[in-house]
């Protein structure tokens, strides 16, 4: 990516070099230990949770869906496990949002790019891309010099198909998983095999095939690089405690080879650890040298780490000569000083303080949300009415929500001007002035309440007006507020 | 002219572009090659929209694109599925009997929807958009009806309107007591006061009761009945209520027995159909008033 120019090389004067550049492959090379470990459990969790959670059944009685994580859109519902969200409950979302963001902060601020390294979808699904191609192709040195030899043996080409065939069904089930999101997962599955789910389905599978198959099979790393804005963010986010994984050049340099440093070492001079094997570039799925300090390219998936970590025990040297640590620790260990780690500090209290406190109002808002709504709005026209006995009427269109999974018997009292009596267009009555009404569950019903306050009471210009909208069985009671306008 | 090319950074061994801010030197970064090519696909990608789409204004029409697809086609087919998905509902109300639409809350919603869309098509301009009225246009919010206010009588107000020309038609009318010369000007105004103490508002000093009385008795009583209640089945005021359809001061009374009212209401027959007729009744009854 970063093309050396010399200056030597170019023609004319108006030579810059060349304006554009071709992606260079990286063939990283598989290697184990603890972060590989990490990454593999991380990984299997993801696309675990990615590709099942669509199946997990949850009852939430007839005539509603069971799926556990239904995003219902014709019904415009949300459901997610216990929990069912209508459209005006958007601002959880928002909540959920917030909390990720600060999350993302927050991980920057003690590790660096946890997120890249370890969790984004385009880290998980190239590490999956990685290992198809590494147990179809072989290691690093194979596919390199497959890659290079120009002859197509059968042998050869069977491999590339097998590749391609292995990746487009992994970016197939991705597709399919995705729409599993939005509609009963076994009946779409069954849908989708005897091809007779909708049009659109089909459609939704065949742009996250393509999306999947191209991004994490050949864009890769130039995503990272040149596509995504996070790596430009987290700079601007990051601090002098933050652990990045970074080279420990006072250890590392000078580098030198095994034997001489030994040698170096016997005659009590000063020799760095680094022997200058390349592991840490061979395994990096970017394509960079991690000695060159931190890097805009450098996702920090720790394999570096690992490949180190396996030079350094089998030379007998002390391991993370590439580890998680910042300047502040090598300079240190430069003088002599123990090395601090810092994870208590403004930042990150305030990161954990902003979470804790979003996250508490959402649960508390959750917790203590009523299943029972009423909206209320005055007519604008005519605001009053005049009736032939002299009374006064004013009318309101009141919406009643009802969120539960059970139909509810609902009362409607207004406390208003004195003596009014209440009415709703087409409902009966508990008495004559207590409309009730019948709300099924998870719906919402649009009713005309009409309040007319008698001649003699002679009301004011305005009063307030309470609704209170109690649930006959159950005792649930919401209000709502609204004017009482005389003409 | 500075030399602007090819310089080179030790530092990172790249060159530079030559520009230099603060003592800044710029890196010469290539763009990646994929990112160039995107961008021809794109340009490609938008001729292949001219050839597939509706795309160049000619003089007198328009390139109509390989499918000849037209947005104003697509309005045409969605309003024609909009009218399939409502046609079933429409042909319940259509069929369900009046009295019982607005004990169906599904039928009620459906109606009331119905009705207050075409309401604000049709009857707003003279009624107002929530049907508040204005002088001369009766608001039908309140429980003072013309021409009856059940729903039965609604409905076929609105069907057949009110002196509207329809063979059906209410028909019915006040008549000018003074420009026809059946009343003197001092007869108008004592009836006017009387009629003003029908409904127990006040009268002008010296008014004689006895002769207003005996004036409405003659002239009045044959369509707005003993006492003025009125008669819907002529379209007469009520003049015993609180409401008045053309103001209740002396003066707009005398205007009124003097020069006669008779207000027009359109017939709807014909112009909206059955079910969308019966779904007005079901709004306006709704609407507060109804009986």
């Amino acid at each position: 990516m970063n093309k050396t120019v010399n200056p030597n090389e170019l023609t004319s004067d108006d030579d810059n070099g060349p304006l554009y550049v071709a992606q260079k492959k990286v063939y990283p090379q598989s290697i184990s230990g603890t972060f590989r470990r990490i990454k593999w459990g991380l990984m299997a969790f993801c696309l675990g949770v990615y590709y099942f959670l669509p199946f997990v059944r949850w009852n939430r009685g007839l005539g509603a869906p069971s799926q556990a994580v239904l995003i219902d859109l014709p019904n415009s519902r949300f459901y997610f496990f216990f929990i069912e969200l209508w459209p005006q409950e958007v601002y959880y979302f928002t909540g959920l949002l917030i909390v990720a963001a600060v999350a993302l902060f927050l991980m920057n601020s003690v590790g660096g790019r946890i997120w890249c390294g370890y969790l984004c979808p385009q880290t998980v699904w190239t590490d999956l891309f990685y290992a198809v191609e590494r147990f179809v192709e072989g290691d690093r040195r194979e596919r390199m010099k497959k890659d290079q030899s120009s002859g197509l043996t059968p042998r050869r080409v069977g491999e590339i198909a097998l590749k391609h065939a292995i990746w487009l069904m992994i970016a197939w089930w991705t597709g399919g998983a995705w729409v599993l999101y939005f509609n009963d997962a076994p009946t779409l599955v069954k849908e989708l095999l005897t091809f007779q789910a909708p049009v659109i389905a089909y459609i939704w599978i065949g742009i996250l095939t393509a999306t999947t198959y191209l991004l994490a099979g050949f864009m890769r790393e130039q995503v990272c690089t040149y596509m995504c804005p996070w790596p430009r963010i987290q700079a601007a986010l990051t601090d002098e405690w933050a652990l990045n994984v970074t080279y420990r050049y006072d250890r590392g340099e000078k580098r030198t080879s095994v034997k001489k440093a030994i040698e170096l070492r016997a005659l009590g001079q000063q020799v760095g650890d680094c022997v200058d094997c390349y592991q840490c570039v061979a395994v990096c799925p970017t394509g960079i040298d991690i000695r060159n300090g931190p890097q805009l390219e450098c996702i920090q998936c720790g394999l570096c780490i690992d490949a180190c970590d396996n030079v350094m025990t089998k030379i007998g040297r002390p391991k993370r000569l590439i580890g998680y640590d910042n300047d502040i620790n090598i300079h240190r260990r430069q003088e002599g000083k123990a090395p601090v780690y810092k994870i208590v500090r403004a930042r990150t209290v305030v990161y954990s303080a902003i979470i804790a406190a979003v996250g508490g109002f959402m649960i508390y808002t959750l917790a203590t949300r009523s299943l029972l709504d009423v909206n209320v709005l005055h007519d604008r026209n005519p605001v009053a009415v005049k009736l032939s006995d002299g009374s006064i009427r004013n009318a309101y269109t009141v919406r009643l929500l009802n969120k539960s999974g059970y139909d509810r018997v609902i009362a409607i009292d207004a406390n208003g001007p004195v003596n009014a009596t209440v009415h709703v267009v087409g409902a009966d009555s508990v008495t004559p002035d207590r409309p009730m009404i019948v709300i099924p569950r998870d719906t919402t019903s649009e009713l005309r309440l009409l309040v007319t306050a008698p001649a003699e009471s002679n009301p004011e210009k305005s009063i307030p007006v309470r609704f209170h909208v109690t649930d006959i069985g159950l005792g649930e009671v919401a209000t709502a507020t609204d004017n009482f306008v005389a003409p | 002219m500075t030399d602007h090319h090819g310089e080179f950074d030790s530092v990172s061994g790249r060159s530079t572009t030559g520009h230099e801010w603060d003592g800044i030197k710029e890196l010469n970064t290539p763009l990646p090659r994929w990112w160039v090519i995107t961008f021809y696909l794109t340009i490609v990608w938008a001729i292949g929209y001219w050839i597939v789409y509706p795309a160049w204004p000619l003089i007198s029409n328009n390139t109509t694109g390989l499918f000849g697809y037209s947005s104003r086609a697509d309005v045409a087919v969605e309003l024609a599925n909009l009218e399939k998905i409502r046609g079933d509902k429409m042909a319940a109300l259509g069929a369900a009997p009046l009295a019982e639409i607005e004990k169906d809350p599904a039928l009620l919603a459906l109606a009331r929807a119905k009705g207050k869309t075409v309401f604000g098509d049709n009857c707003a301009p003279c009624h107002g958009s929530g049907g508040a009225g204005a002088k001369g246009y009766p608001n039908l919010n309140d429980d003072d009806w013309l021409w009856g206010g059940t729903l039965d009588q609604i409905m076929q107000t609105i069907q057949y309107g009110a002196r509207s020309g329809h063979a059906k038609a209410h028909e019915g009318q006040m008549l000018a007591f003074g420009k026809d010369g059946v009343l003197k000007s001092d007869e108008i105004v004592t009836v006017a006061n009387y009629v003003r103490s029908l409904s127990g508002l006040s009268t002008r000093k010296g008014y004689d009761a006895a002769k207003g009385e005996k004036i409405f008795a003659e002239n009045c009583v044959a369509c707005h009945g003993d006492g003025g209640k009125g008669n819907p089945e002529m379209g007469a005021p009520n003049l015993t209520d609180k409401i008045w359809l053309y103001g209740s001061d002396e003066a707009s009374l005398i205007e009124t027995i003097s020069l006669g009212r008779a207000g027009v209401m359109p017939a709807w027959e014909g112009r909206l159909d059955p079910a969308t007729i019966k779904a007005m009744a079901v709004y306006v009854h709704s609407l507060g008033g109804g009986k």
